[in-house]
């Protein structure tokens, strides 16, 4: 399986990522490298394997409901660029 | 051509937790910007999410109390979109091996028939922070992000596209919003966005099994616009395709101002999510001993109440529907009727003349002023004949005004029925003599004159002489 370069520009637009046209090419080629790998993967028999969501033997471990967390805003805030009144400011966003 | 409206739902409802999903931040609505916003929420580097035990437990008992298969091993996934009040950039939500599975709830429609919608899934996901388009911030140019909201616990209901009216849509999300509240996952305060309701809606001809192109209709806060949305966009989809046209694959936003439905984004490119599970949760496994021990601690359920409502105490199933809406309403109803002995009369005081009340005043059932045992002791008093039904209201309003129980009242107001045959005979006698004309228009076979005799009597004793005594004295009477 192969990338073109408009699967390219679409992925970086997805990802928010700015590449360069000359990068566009030299990414297909290797995004595709990774995809033929997974194919060749894709053709080992795995019937009797089970599916698996994390490489860890392991069960997430839950968390009694309870609020401990204290207000620290001002000091999450004194790395942000832009506040008012409690607010995080982003460039006007239109829907 | 005849047209056929396909519906199904997506339910967001906030889950009933002190705290967010995967941080120990507080969830409590309407607080100050940001304060209830911790690094987890605010997705800074290096911080993992552990999730909330309450929130599992809470999904579970939905799933039991639908009827569902409780999936023994779940998996968390990664929404990919960029959004200004999605600071990981990413929503931790379940995609393919989901927590709750196929189930099924009972909708009851205006004319009686009962309906089965499935629901294709259930999965928990955590909210995203609140986007503030406010022109007055720093002088304009700018969005305010509040992130209190992000990471609150969610669980996504997705029906089947079983609906076929936005009727039944309606009568569907009531059953999700009343169950959800019977079990006490979730508040279901619409206006504080604990509830929230996604359509997708399309149409295609009757008698045609596939499905015909789907547009989903956000941004409905009630019950009416979700009817009023679902109207609107169907007429726009028949309108459409009658014309030539085709129905694009898209969100819609319903303005409730207008009335209609606006195009907001096209699905294509919005909705390639890559999802992918995530690495920074394990699976969530479930036992079946768990299972039990959350199916044990349910309560009645509103379907099981209402076949009991209608079953044991001979109501109508407009009726045992009605008073079965809520655990609170059904709690009251089922107190009168139990201290009454008289489920019938139970049911018709308290989805009449106390609900009318109630909703004239704008209180709800819980601050009624006249409680279960005051009005069960007026039921009483209707039941041994001490009072008429009709000054039975009389009573019920001076109990409302905190006037005393019924008994009081009745003593206070002298409003006992007059049973003394004598009394209503005389009484009878003197009206005979006072209206010749009537009598004789009775006696010579206009039966409606009866009701003015009726009349007559009640207006001499005040209302409180015997209704069925007054009947048969006077047919006597009157008798040619």
């Amino acid at each position: 399986m192969s990338l073109d370069r408009s699967d390219v520009e679409k992925i970086a637009h997805l990802a928010r990522l700015a590449i360069s046209p000359d990068q566009t090419e030299r990414y297909a080629a290797e995004l595709s490298n990774i995809l033929d790998l997974v194919a060749q993967m894709d053709s080992v028999n795995t019937d009797d394997v089970e599916p698996m969501a994390h490489p860890l033997h392991m069960v997430q471990r839950l968390r009694p409901d309870q609020a401990t967390e204290p207000d620290r805003r001002a000091e999450y805030q004194a790395g942000a660029p832009l506040t008012e009144g409690g607010l995080y400011l982003v460039p006007k966003v239109i829907e | 051509m005849q047209w056929e409206t396909v519906i199904g739902l997506e339910i967001h409802t906030q889950l009933a937790t002190q705290s967010k999903i995967f941080s120990a931040a507080p969830t409590a609505f309407g607080a100050e910007p940001n304060t209830q916003a911790c690094a987890i929420d605010l997705g800074l580097p290096g911080v993992l999410p552990v999730l909330n035990a309450e929130v599992v437990r809470l999904a579970v008992r939905f799933g039991t109390a639908i009827d569902a298969e409780i999936a023994p091993r779940s998996v968390f996934a990664r929404k990919n979109y960029f959004y200004p009040d999605l600071p990981k950039g990413y929503q931790i939500s379940q995609y393919e091996l989901p927590i709750v599975g196929r189930g099924q709830v009972e909708i009851v429609l205006d004319d009686g028939t009962v309906k089965t919608i499935g629901v294709t899934r259930a999965h928990l996901e955590e909210d995203a922070g609140k986007s503030l388009h406010d022109d007055s911030l720093l002088g304009g140019g700018h969005t305010g992000v509040d992130l209190n909201r992000a990471g609150t616990p969610l669980l996504e209901i997705v029906s089947e596209p079983d609906m076929r009216s936005p009727e039944e849509a309606v009568a569907y999300a009531r059953k999700i919003h009343q169950l959800v509240r019977y079990i006490g996952i979730s508040d279901g305060n619409m206006q504080e966005g604990s509830f929230r309701v996604d359509a997708n809606v399309s149409v295609r001809p009757l008698g045609s099994d596939t499905f015909g192109t789907r547009t989903e209709i956000k941004n409905v806060n009630s019950f009416r616009f979700l009817e009023r949305a679902i109207a609107f966009e169907v007429e726009r989809q028949i309108d459409l395709l009658e014309d030539g046209g085709r129905v694009i694959q898209e969100t819609r936003l319903y303005d409730a101002a207008n009335d209609e439905t606006r195009s907001m984004r096209t699905k294509e490119e919005a909705n390639d999510y890559r999802y992918f599970p995530d690495p920074d949760l394990l699976p969530v496994e479930i036992d079946a001993a768990f299972i039990e021990r959350v199916t044990a601690d349910l309560p009645e359920l509103p379907d099981a109440k209402r076949a009991r409502f209608r079953d044991d105490f001979g109501l109508s199933e407009y009726d045992a529907n009605l008073l079965s809406s809520s655990r609170v309403l059904a709690d009251y109803f089922e107190a009168v009727a139990r201290a009454s002995g008289e489920p019938k009369l139970a049911a018709n005081w308290v989805s009449g003349e106390l609900m009318a009340a109630l909703n004239k005043a704008g209180l709800e059932i819980e601050a009624s002023p006249v409680d279960a045992e005051g009005l069960a002791g007026l039921i009483a008093r209707i039941k041994d004949g001490t009072i008429s039904g009709k000054i039975a209201k009389q009573v019920f309003e001076a109990m409302w005004l905190g006037e005393g129980d019924a008994d009081q009242v009745i003593e206070q107001k002298g409003l006992k029925q007059i049973t003394d045959s004598g009394a209503i005979e005389s009484m009878i006698d003197e009206i005979i003599a006072a209206n010749p004309v009537q009598v004789e228009q009775y006696r010579a076979g206009k039966e409606k004159v009866f009701g003015f005799f009726v009349g007559q009597v009640m207006k001499a004793s005040a209302g409180k002489a015997n209704p069925q005594q007054v009947n048969a004295i006077l047919k006597d009477k009157l008798r040619p």
